[in-house]
């Protein structure tokens, strides 16, 4: 079984990876052990507390629960490539202005959850932005200054020219 | 630059980092050659050991090596407690790194495995057969008292593993009292849950004989002091550090068998080995929190004096003790049951007791949650009993002003406060007559709206040595700091505390930056890595900045002092006519020559003329011993309504009103407000652990442990008032653990007046839904009102 690989494609943070993987790996795993993303973290086993959530496609997932193989022919958006061409997102500039991270742990996924958001529902109020962090465990902040933060990027994103998440996808193409 | 840096809500130069997906936690090392490591666990609470079969794994490439508890018996020192508390006749158990005979919790490791992937080593735990004989369980620690109870240690008849009392002698009060209230409370196992696994990493060094370990841990020189007895090696070919560390509140602390294996496996196998924890893992190993039961009586007049409180508590240790175990339901619950109260007469009494359950030690507060949920508890219960507003009881009984230093009937000293004016803002800031207005029409339509207080203090900033040394922490509670000045005027910090979240990365800079004069950007803070610094004792019981930062206060002063002398013989004028004012040294009374430290700090390095008693170089280290713990205090209030149809606590407003001395970083402390009050909250409304009868960890997944969301909070209020502690050089006070203390006993109370027309007094944690609405089924049933 170990012995077995797959062969695999996928757009990541703009550039074209190829590889292969055994059949079992987990996205978030293959992230993390083959290409040295750690900054999307494994926080449990269930797929509850969302520190692995990358954007597939476009759509706020956690990487936990999908197989490296079936991102295949996918792009995915992690947190080193939310920033682009030397500028933090709308979303990495408020979680750091409105505080909404202690530990970090949490936080990788907790703004890629955001950006999605941003993006999907740029003029949610405070009760959708909590109802929609419900995928998200974070034992730090109380959730108080993350909901502040996604506040706050909707704010500046809103302010800005460039829509956040299209600039974070920069470079796509497969 | 001195007033905009200290309380400047600076953002944290941690942030850099992390936002961008660029921290380093322990898990995220890789190393050439590195081999995964994973431990065969015990299904059964209370089994022993017939025998282990590893055949299969003989068929399975990539499988490098398995340890047994056999294999490592003798090779191995017994895991420790470092809290002996004195005079409690405690038990210190052998806790092996793996079980050799009998297995006594669910979770307990039975073998180790190595192998070179991931993956093989997922199919490897399945793959190892263990024959158990099962022997009956006790999970709960009043059954495990009793005659008759499975027996965890030969050592601890009837499991009791500690006995111990402190106080006053209270019959003469109870004597005179109008009325004695008594109530028994129970409180809640909680599972702490920190959002990073616990993970280690081990590389031994061939050439050298050095071991480095990688570990998620808050206080890496404590597991260095440790693991060097355990592993038998010298303390000063073992490194130990902790990178990015991703949250503890308390259950990192405590050193495990997991890392102490990995460093075995490293030197043993000379190839790196890694462990993470899963989180499932997680909830059956890592330590777990509170599980109280506790007896209180209070006794008092019926004008509203609290003349004495006494206490008999029974706290569940689990099946081991763990490294800081016995110290938390003693020392720090015991000691401080009357709260923030002027009580004359006081006592507690405190059994700690195995069972075959996980091991219990610090969780966020560790102990003083516990203590301050009884007196708050206890408060409202009392005002209900005698007919008084429970503000009004907390007015009459709150320590004054004028009374500090106050030493309480356990014989601590609160340094120094205005409890008062914590309350009076809170009622302000609510306006309070209004909310018990509202409240009184809402009950009028059949709604139930509460309000619940807790007027808090708490013993932190961890601590004085000699105090250390008399309630038997085995390690002393200074802490050290070194700042260096470099030639060209940039600053490292290196601190023994070792933040993991709390943001001193920023603070400990905002200190230096002020004390210095020189820019933040300017200054590196280096924490966690036994190499790098000299010795520390880590960060817990919320002593980072009071004791930490008090180190680095005296190190930094250290440095201007030197760098003076030296400004002096550059200026030609002598020392006491030197003034230092932002980064720049003046001779008294003109401004027009100067010297900058950094101008200072190169002549310094370069030595080509310095006074003849000067030694070349600038950096000073501080080892800081406080002379007290301190004592931050405060007003919690918590508003709720309670759906009697679907027995739903809602959460209306939250209301924080501390005060922890001077404020380095507001946004900051407001961070750590927010984080505590919600941990707190999680016990009162949402979290608890579940055993079955058989030992079984029911609530062993973020399935079924609920974890507070953002869904279920109501939007923060923090306030803060300002009295500095007399006695540390920043005047702070320490904020990581007050929100939890306060919350869980204001959102309780709040719930508990909600519900007071239909004569419910008390409920069990946590308050969810099932709970409250059969309890108010009942007493519409049994005639209260509706």
């Amino acid at each position: 079984m170990a012995d077995e690989r797959v062969a695999l494609q996928l757009v990541i943070n703009g550039r074209l990876v190829r590889g292969d993987v055994e059949p079992r790996t987990l996205l978030a795993y293959y992230l993390r052990d083959e290409l040295g993303l750690t900054g999307t973290h494994v926080g449990c086993d269930t797929s509850q507390c969302g520190a692995c959530t990358v954007l597939l496609d476009g759509l706020a997932v956690k990487s936990c629960t999908v197989l490296a193989v079936q991102a295949d022919g996918c792009r995915v958006t992690t947190v080193e490539g939310l920033a682009s061409g030397g500028h933090l997102h709308p979303v990495q500039r408020a979680f750091q202005e409105e505080h909404g991270l202690q530990c970090g742990f949490c936080t990788p996924g907790a703004m890629m959850l955001a950006a999605w958001l941003v993006e999907q529902e740029p003029h949610a109020d405070e009760r959708a932005i909590r109802e929609a962090l419900d995928g998200l465990i974070c034992r730090c902040t109380g959730y108080e200054n993350i909901v502040r933060a996604i506040q706050r990027a909707q704010a500046l994103s809103e302010a800005s020219e460039e829509p956040g998440l299209q600039r974070a996808e920069g470079g796509r193409g497969r | 630059m001195s007033q905009a840096v200290l309380g400047a809500r600076v953002q944290r130069k941690e942030d850099a980092r992390l936002v961008r997906g660029r921290g380093r936690y322990t898990d995220d090392i890789r190393l050439p050659g590195m081999l995964y490591a994973g431990v065969v666990r015990s299904p059964y609470a209370h089994a022993r050991i017939r025998a282990i079969d590893t055949r299969a794994l003989e068929k399975l490439d990539g499988v490098v090596r398995v340890y047994t508890g056999q294999d490592l018996k003798g090779r191995l020192g017994s895991i420790p407690t470092a809290w002996i508390p004195p005079d409690s006749d405690l038990k210190t158990v052998e806790h092996p790194a793996l079980a050799y005979d009998k297995v006594r919790y669910v979770g307990d490791g039975v073998a180790l495995v190595v192998a070179t992937s991931r993956g093989v080593l997922e199919d490897a735990l399945e793959a190892i057969r263990v024959d158990y004989e099962p022997l009956p369980a006790v999970y709960d620690q009043l059954a495990a008292m009793k005659q008759g109870a499975p027996q965890l240690h030969q050592d601890a008849p009837q499991n009791v593993a500690l006995h111990w009392r402190a106080g006053t002698d209270t019959e003469d009060a109870f004597r005179r009292a109008d009325v004695v209230v008594r109530r028994t409370f129970r409180q809640q196992r909680l599972i702490p849950n920190p959002m990073e696994p616990r993970c280690a990493v081990a590389q031994y060094d061939e050439a050298t004989g050095e071991l480095t370990v990688w570990a998620t841990t808050q206080n890496p020189h404590i597991h260095r002091f440790l693991m060097a007895n355990i592993l038998g090696m010298p303390e000063h070919k073992l490194r130990v550090v902790a990178q990015d560390v991703g949250g503890g509140f308390g259950s990192k602390i405590a050193c495990y068998p997991d890392e102490v294996l990995v460093g075995y496996a490293a030197r043993d196998l000379r190839a790196p080995v890694k462990w993470t924890e899963t989180r499932s893992e997680h909830f059956l190993v890592t330590t777990h929190g509170r599980d109280h039961v506790d007896e209180v009586e209070l006794a008092g007049t019926k004008d509203g004096r609290i003349l004495a409180v006494r206490v008999r508590a029974y706290a569940n240790l689990g099946a081991y003790l763990s490294t800081a175990g016995p110290g938390v339901p003693t020392i720090l619950f015991g000691l401080i049951v009357n709260g923030a109260y002027d009580i004359e007469a006081a006592s507690s009494e405190v059994y700690g007791i195995f069972t075959n359950t996980t091991p219990v030690d610090a969780y966020r507060g560790a102990g003083r949650p516990e203590a301050t949920y009884l007196i708050e508890r206890m408060i409202d219960s009392y005002a209900r009993e005698i007919g008084m507003d429970p503000v009004e009881v907390r007015r009459r009984n709150l320590v004054k002003k004028d009374q500090f230093p106050y030493t309480n009937p356990f014989g601590l000293t609160y340094d120094s406060g205005d409890y008062h004016q914590t309350l009076d803002l809170a009622l302000k800031t609510l306006d309070y007559d209004a909310l018990r207005q509202e409240q009184a029409a809402l009950r009028q339509q059949g709604k139930y709206l509460g309000i619940g207080f807790s007027t808090y203090v708490e013993m932190c900033g961890l601590g004085p040595s000699q105090v250390a040394g008399a309630v038997g922490f085995q390690g002393g509670l200074w802490e050290s700091a070194l700042v260096r000045v470099h030639p060209t005027g940039k600053v490292t910090v290196f601190t023994g505390a070792s933040p993991h979240g709390q943001g001193e990365e920023t603070t400990f800079a905002q200190i230096v930056a002020d004390r210095l004069g020189v820019p933040l950007d300017d200054i590196e803070v280096v924490h966690g890595d036994t190499d790098r610094i000299s010795m520390g004792w880590g960060t817990y019981g919320s002593r980072t900045t009071a004791v930490g930062g008090g180190a680095l206060a005296l190190a930094a002063d250290r440095v201007v002092a030197k760098a003076k002398r030296l400004a002096a013989h550059m200026l030609e004028v002598p020392e006491a006519a030197v003034e230092f004012e932002q980064g720049r040294f003046y001779p008294e009374g003109d401004r027009r020559r100067g010297v900058s430290l950094q101008e200072v700090t190169l002549q310094a390095y370069l030595a080509w003329n310095l006074p003849s008693d000067l030694e070349p170089g600038l950096e000073a280290s501080a080892f800081y011993d406080p002379t007290n713990f301190t004592y931050p205090f405060g007003t919690h209030v918590a508003v709720v309504s309670v759906d009697a149809e679907t027995g739903e606590v809602r959460l209306l407003r939250y209301l924080a009103v501390d005060d922890c001395g001077p404020v380095i970083n507001p946004m900051i402390v407001e961070g750590q407000v927010h984080g505590g009050v919600v941990q707190g909250i999680g016990q009162a409304l949402f979290e608890g652990a579940r055993y079955d009868q058989d030992g079984q960890l029911l609530t062993a997944s973020f399935l079924d442990y609920a974890m507070p969301k953002a869904r279920s909070l109501p939007r923060l209020e923090t306030l803060h008032t300002v009295t500095p502690s007399p006695h540390n050089p920043l005047g702070v006070k320490g904020v990581g653990e007050t929100g939890t203390i306060a919350s869980t006993p204001a959102v309780v109370n709040a719930v508990m007046d909600a519900l007071s027309p239909l004569g419910i007094t008390d409920l069990p944690m946590p308050l969810s839904p099932p709970v409250v609405w059969e309890a108010i089924q009942a007493a519409r049933q049994s005639g209260g009102v509706s």
